[in-house]
């Protein structure tokens, strides 16, 4: 047997999570860290409850990867796929554990990562191919081919910003296309695009192993999975459920995914603060069945429970959509809206959201109770995750995603007029 | 490709490591390309293009030259044209303050790349500072104009200029490293960027002569880096005495602030993309 081009051994990572936002830091919170820190220890020690909580993201996962194999990964939202590939891709450094990788490696996690859209194609090119870890010498030696495979002669010294978003991802697509690495890292960027070049880019994928590169690429297409690898691993709530061929993975994730209807699309707080919380939630599709994956169009059930009396009559719930990046992209709140009000027994929370006018990728929620106008009782950041797998609003036959249209699509009519 | 060939291994990051100088030198392409789209892309953007380069540093001379040189009376311990001893002091002041502020403000502005694509990070702040360079050179042009529109005869002092444009970039690079990988981990050291830039300026010998600090402060006075490269570039271009002292104290303590940057920023660096 081969030595494996990739061996994971116990990979890890913990993130931490509640207390304080991790984006904004402020210098002064730092400061006071240093007097608080001694002290929540201690309380840590005693067992006290302080309101800060890890989550592992990944915990234990080991393989091995020999050279030629395409490897396969699925999972659900959330269970640790990204964050495996960032690892890997060293954008985020794990926990604990190690991965030893034996090849150059280039990672795709997005297309069009560096785009700028001021420059024209042919700069574009370049400057992504450098990114990605291209020289020059070689970006020029590849250039024709590039262009070629995107179709966009023509345009190639158009401004990038004057791009449909089709030209857009063809070309991003193309120069990743020209990648030649030993190690090819790739996620679930085939999804974008029409269906003519997708194919084309699964084609060209199939090229890159069918030459003995090795091959780590993560889909929630099950289908290109199955065409594509020739071993397959399940992740779930990060750590490897299953390993083996990707029929055998895929349907066993299938399999999972629909009889586990119960479990899917639901958050149990493992890390709830002590009193009246937020302890659950569930998300059900147009039909009632718990879910996380919605096609745009559709209408969303939001079912929320808490858990103990709350501290008070009148009060309300309100929610934030978060992007794939977690920008908060939307709101709603229980009383603005339609005026209602929670009386302090009422501990099953539901809110009706939609038709859901979100493109194709991945959107997360977070809830906070609590009187309007007051300090809220509780908040629970990033309590479910779920995707839009689907957005044809206009039946074009053609998925919008919020790789580059943006994450909302408004309602909207054309037409031209003869007023002048 | 530019990912090590033989066997790499990830693993948690240990507190301290070393500059992987091998690294960074595999990746200068790509510091080649982050100066020239920061180039080409504010070209493309702004209707006067290069002339920023002249007008920003020729406003501020002016208005030096009024309130300093006039009102202030500087001009007294200036032999010569005060507008033209301020505008030679501009030009690595100009170059320092632009890349000290936009080198800090580079990895924020670049959370996107930098939460999908690994590369030495290192490359971010250090392609914010090469974009001035055009800058840099655009306004030199014109000194050598200025020089001989005021009769200035170029001494053998001139050839120093390149050394001291590399301690311009060592000293902003330091800064800007440092400040960078601050602001990551704590928003709020951008607000203190502006303000660190202007009270360095009058820290610096820009807008009066060295001179007029007392003697016995000169050499404290000159651990502030850009003490002398901003005297010694004034006396490459006008022939003016060399500060040699001021000159070496000064570089001393740019490379002790260099290394104390690249210092803290590896330290944060793998951490960049959770905290971004």
């Amino acid at each position: 047997m081969d030595v494996p081009v990739i061996s994971v051994q116990g990979l890890g990572k913990r993130y931490a999570i509640g207390r304080r936002s991790a984006t904004e830091t402020t210098f002064r919170d730092a400061l006071g860290e240093l007097f608080t820190a001694p002290v929540r220890r201690f309380r840590d020690l005693a067992g006290a409850d302080n309101g800060e909580t890890e989550f592992w993201a990944l915990r234990d996962v080991s393989f091995d990867v020999q050279p030629g194999d395409v490897v396969g990964i699925v999972g659900r939202n959330g269970a640790g796929k990204s964050t495996l590939l960032k690892i890997l891709s060293r954008i985020t450094p794990p926990t604990e554990g190690y991965a030893d990788l034996r090849g150059r490696v280039s990672s795709l996690l997005e297309v069009g990562t560096g785009f700028h859209p001021e420059l024209s194609g042919r700069e574009n090119i370049f400057l992504n191919g450098a990114i990605l870890g291209m020289y020059r010498s070689e970006i020029k030696r590849k250039f024709d081919a590039i262009v070629e495979f995107a179709e966009l002669e023509q345009f190639i010294d158009t401004p990038v910003k004057r791009y449909s978003s089709g030209m857009f991802v063809r070309l991003a697509f193309s120069v990743a296309a020209h990648l030649d690495p030993e190690i090819l890292i790739v996620d679930e960027v085939l999804s974008v695009g029409d269906i003519h070049f997708r194919n084309r880019s699964l084609g060209r994928m199939r090229d890159l192993y069918e030459q003995g590169r090795t091959v780590l690429f993560c889909s929630h297409d099950m289908t290109s999975i199955r065409q594509l690898c020739t071993r397959a691993m399940l992740l779930e709530r990060g750590r490897v459920e299953m390993e083996g061929s990707p029929d055998d993975v895929t349907r066993r994730y299938e399999k999972s995914s629909k009889s586990l209807g119960g479990s899917s699309g639901i958050g149990e707080r493992l890390d709830a603060p002590g009193g009246y919380h937020l302890q659950r939630v569930e998300l059900r599709n147009d039909a009632g069945h718990p879910t996380d994956s919605f096609d745009a169009g559709q209408t969303m059930e939001i079912h929320l429970w808490s858990s103990g009396r709350a501290p008070g009559d009148s009060y309300t719930v309100e929610l934030k959509l978060l992007s794939s990046e977690d920008r908060v992209i939307s709101f709603g709140a229980a009383n603005p809206v339609r005026a209602t009000y929670y009386r302090a027994t009422d501990s099953h929370y539901v809110c009706r959201l939609g038709p859901l006018p979100l493109t194709e990728g991945e959107y997360a929620l977070n809830f906070s109770i609590g009187p309007w106008n007051a300090a809220r009782w509780d908040f629970w950041d990033r309590a479910v995750r779920f995707s839009v797998e689907k957005c044809d609003l206009f039946n074009t036959g053609y998925s919008i995603s919020s790789v580059r249209d943006g994450d909302f699509v408004l309602p909207q009519e054309w037409w031209a007029t003869s007023d002048s | 490709m530019l990912t090590p060939p033989a066997t790499f291994r990830i693993e948690p990051p240990r507190p301290w490591k070393s500059l992987n100088i091998a690294e960074l030198w595999r990746f200068r392409e790509l510091l080649y390309f982050l100066i020239w789209r920061d180039i080409k892309v504010r070209y493309k953007q702004t209707v006067l293009g290069a002339s920023w380069a002249v007008l920003q540093p020729a406003a501020t001379t002016l208005m030096f030259t009024v309130f300093f040189g006039q009102l202030g009376g500087m001009s007294r311990h200036v032999s010569g044209s005060y507008a033209l001893y301020v505008y030679v002091a501009m030009q690595p002041w100009t170059f320092f303050g632009n890349a000290v502020t936009s080198a800090a403000n580079s990895l924020v502005g670049s959370s996107h790349l930098i939460s999908k694509v690994y590369f030495p990070r290192l490359l971010v702040p250090l392609a914010a500072i090469g974009s001035g360079l055009i800058d840099f050179a655009v306004g030199f042009g014109l000194t050598l104009v200025l020089m001989v529109y005021y009769q200035v005869r170029p001494t053998p002092a001139i050839l120093t200029v390149p050394v001291l444009l590399a301690a311009t970039i060592v000293v902003a690079a330091g800064a800007g490293i440092l400040l960078s990988a601050l602001i990551v981990a704590y928003r709020d050291f951008r607000y203190v960027v502006t303000f660190l830039v202007q009270l360095w300026f009058f820290a610096t010998p820009v807008a009066y002569p060295l001179e007029i600090i007392p003697a016995r402060w000169q050499l404290l006075y000159s651990l502030n880096p850009m003490v002398g490269i901003v005297s010694g570039f004034r006396a490459a271009i006008l022939g003016v005495d060399f500060p040699v002292t001021a000159v070496m104290v000064s570089f001393l303590s740019g490379l002790v602030l260099l290394l104390l940057g690249v210092g803290y920023f590896l330290r944060v660096e793998r951490r960049f993309a959770d905290i971004i």
